[in-house]
């Protein structure tokens, strides 16, 4: 479990950007866990076909005594069927599984939740079986066990608990269908995350674009700023205490380090030429952005606690944004230093800069995955669309089929993409998932429509 | 020019005004001075009423369609109808040099989102260096991009594209 680490930022104070940011309130601190369990017993899936076969049963979580709660106003045993029901819905969407939850299912008792009763549930055709309790502690803080066993061979196979605070129980549902989704498929978790976007609203010519963010599943939304001056482009800084973003508060693209506890914000660079393209290093350290000199843009490295900026292209093209390497050794980037946009890896510092995308059409948007084996870029080809490609620009795929699909960010798993898709015409905007096989692709709910997001990593 | 001739004929009349109202002086006062102005040349519309100098309103009333120029796709090039218009523009900023003006520079919808800002700070950038280019002092023009954010034609064809990939100058009071 790691603790959240506090950047510290030059301080170039600028009271009238204040205008366009929202009231604060900090994120929440990192779960604490409790309650591990060893690995067992390994499951070996080689045909993702098959999981959506396996019925998994989750019915709702029990609890020891019905308390009060702040997090349900109906009590811990109401809040046991809430956090079922996050999970049932994350499992679901997921794509791999077909879960049945808990409004279609017998409660167990809180003493089955660790033994549990067998015989009801292969009656019920459950392969997989979720068990878990919610109970409340006397200084508030909620505890939630997760167990999931395998049915027909009577066994547990993995166990965790935490405690959370009230405010945060959303965040235990998810650490437990992170726990449940990594056991049985062997990937990493990617469910207790966050996600920052754009909110759009408003007619084409017009459009109101607010910094917002929201949990991995769209619950728990936030809005940042007021939506008087247009915001673009976030991204959540690796321990979720910063966003990076774009705002013509001050009546030119520039870039701010927005920090989200305190709510003040930062320019990224007091030179005053346009910047944009906002990207962050791996460990927090380093922040990229593209800025225009005369017209030309190139991309910069700026450390993330102020100082001296480092050119790193210098080309007469347009060279922008930049995607790290999770190892941090290399940058993916766009160029149309060939004549049209394509797509370029370089060294960290700025050597060694070669093209990789060569498979037709152009490549705008790159950006690698957390697992460093691909990188998943907007593809243009007539309509845009979200494809992949390994790290040296082969086997590409595409995924979608959009009319006009942009900007893919990638689940900290590395094994989902999301992305925004523009309607022809109207202009309405939303973000959309796919998995890595093209398969599952299902649109994100959001109160208004959304563009720009950027998905965080998995929370501490 | 206009306003300053308005001026020393306004404090002569009222250091004329402030005399009568008092006992005639020991000393008279000064006559107001004559100088000679140099002659503006004639303006195609000085009219007492319309849009004031230094209003974005009098510039496209002057140069009309010329106030923006268009580019084909993914280009950034000043063609010879971009320079007729630019050349319309440089003149009317030669003839008010107090003027400022910004030149927001624009992409249509069927780019991504941050190339389009940069493509935009491009074209904004080439009209800046032709008006420059032109003898318009550079320190007047301010330049910003806009990327695909701010649309004027809403449809999404080739027309409404068209008219959306521009630089248009701008004076914002």
């Amino acid at each position: 479990m790691k603790a959240i680490v506090s950047l510290l930022l030059a301080t170039a104070s600028l009271p009238a950007m204040a205008q366009d940011l929202s009231a604060p309130s900090s994120e929440d601190a990192p779960v604490e866990t409790i309650e591990s369990s060893s690995e067992e017993r390994e499951i070996v899936i080689t045909d993702e076909a098959a999981w959506s076969d396996i019925g998994i049963a989750i019915p709702a979580f029990a609890t020891d005594r019905d308390r009060p709660t702040p997090a349900n106003e109906a009590g811990t045993g109401a809040l046991g069927r809430e956090v079922a029901r996050v999970i049932t819905a994350n499992l679901r969407n997921n794509g791999l599984f077909k879960p049945v939850g808990p409004d279609s299912l017998p409660q167990p008792a809180f003493a089955q939740v660790r033994a549990p009763a067998y015989g009801t549930w292969s009656g019920r055709s459950a392969e997989m079986l979720v068990q878990g309790y919610v109970t409340a502690r006397d200084d508030g803080r909620l505890v939630v066990g997760c167990y999931l066993y395998d049915v027909a061979l009577q066994q547990q196979l993995v166990r965790e608990g935490w405690v959370v605070a009230p405010g945060d129980w959303r965040r235990a549902a998810h650490k437990c269908s992170d726990l449940i989704f990594s056991r049985l498929t062997g990937e990493s978790p990617f469910f207790d995350s966050r996600i920052a976007y754009i909110a759009e609203t408003g007619p084409k010519n017009a459009r109101v674009k607010r910094l917002a963010v929201m949990d991995s599943d769209g619950a728990n939304h936030r809005f940042l700023t007021l939506g008087s001056a247009t915001a673009l482009t976030p991204r959540y800084s690796p321990d979720y205490s910063k966003i990076l973003y774009l705002s013509y508060v001050d009546g030119n693209p520039r870039i701010y380090v927005y920090d989200i506890g305190t709510g003040k914000q930062t320019l990224v660079t007091e030179n005053r030429n346009p910047t944009i393209a906002p990207r962050w290093s791996p460990d927090g350290k380093s922040i990229l952005y593209s800025m225009a000199v005369s017209g030309n843009t190139d991309i910069y490295r700026v450390p993330a606690t102020g100082g001296a900026s480092v050119k790193l292209t210098d080309n007469p093209g347009i060279d922008v944004g930049g995607s790290y390497s999770p190892d941090g050794s290399k940058i993916v980037f766009e160029s149309d230093r060939s004549g049209s946009q394509q797509c370029y890896i370089m060294d960290a510092d700025g050597k060694n800069q070669k093209r990789i995308s060569f498979s037709g059409g152009r490549c705008a948007t790159p950006e690698w995955s957390p697992r460093g084996d691909q990188i998943a870029f907007t593809r243009i080809a007539g309509d845009f669309n979200v494809a992949v490609m390994n790290t040296g620009g082969g086997n590409m795929r595409v995924l979608t089929r959009g009319w006009q699909d942009e900007a893919p960010t990638w689940a900290p798993n590395g094994r989902i993409i999301q992305f925004f898709r523009t309607e022809k015409d109207t202009g309405r905007s939303g973000i959309w998932q796919v998995d890595l096989t093209g398969q599952n692709e299902r649109r994100l709910p959001t109160p208004v429509d959304a563009s720009d997001p950027a998905w965080g990593p998995i929370r501490p | 020019m206009n306003t300053k001739l308005a001026t020393i004929l306004l404090l002569a009349s009222a250091t004329g005004l402030a005399a009568c109202a008092k006992k005639a002086p020991e000393t008279l006062p000064p006559e107001p001075v004559q100088t000679t102005f140099p002659i503006t040349q004639p303006t195609p519309q000085v009219q007492p009423t319309g849009p004031a100098v230094g209003t974005q309103g009098h510039f496209a009333a002057a140069v009309g369609s010329s106030t923006t120029i268009y580019f084909d796709t993914d280009r950034y090039n000043v063609d010879t109808q971009d320079a007729a218009a630019l050349q319309a523009q440089a003149q009317y900023f030669s003839r008010y040099p107090q003027i400022t003006f910004t030149i927001e520079g624009h992409a249509d919808e069927r780019g991504t989102r941050e190339y389009n800002l940069a493509l935009g700070e491009r074209r904004a950038n080439a009209a800046k260096a032709y008006l420059v280019s032109l003898g318009v002092d550079g320190n007047r023009i301010s330049v910003v991009s806009f990327g695909k954010e701010r649309p004027v034609a809403l449809a999404s064809n080739e027309s409404a594209w068209a008219q959306n990939r521009r630089a248009a100058s701008v004076i914002i009071n």
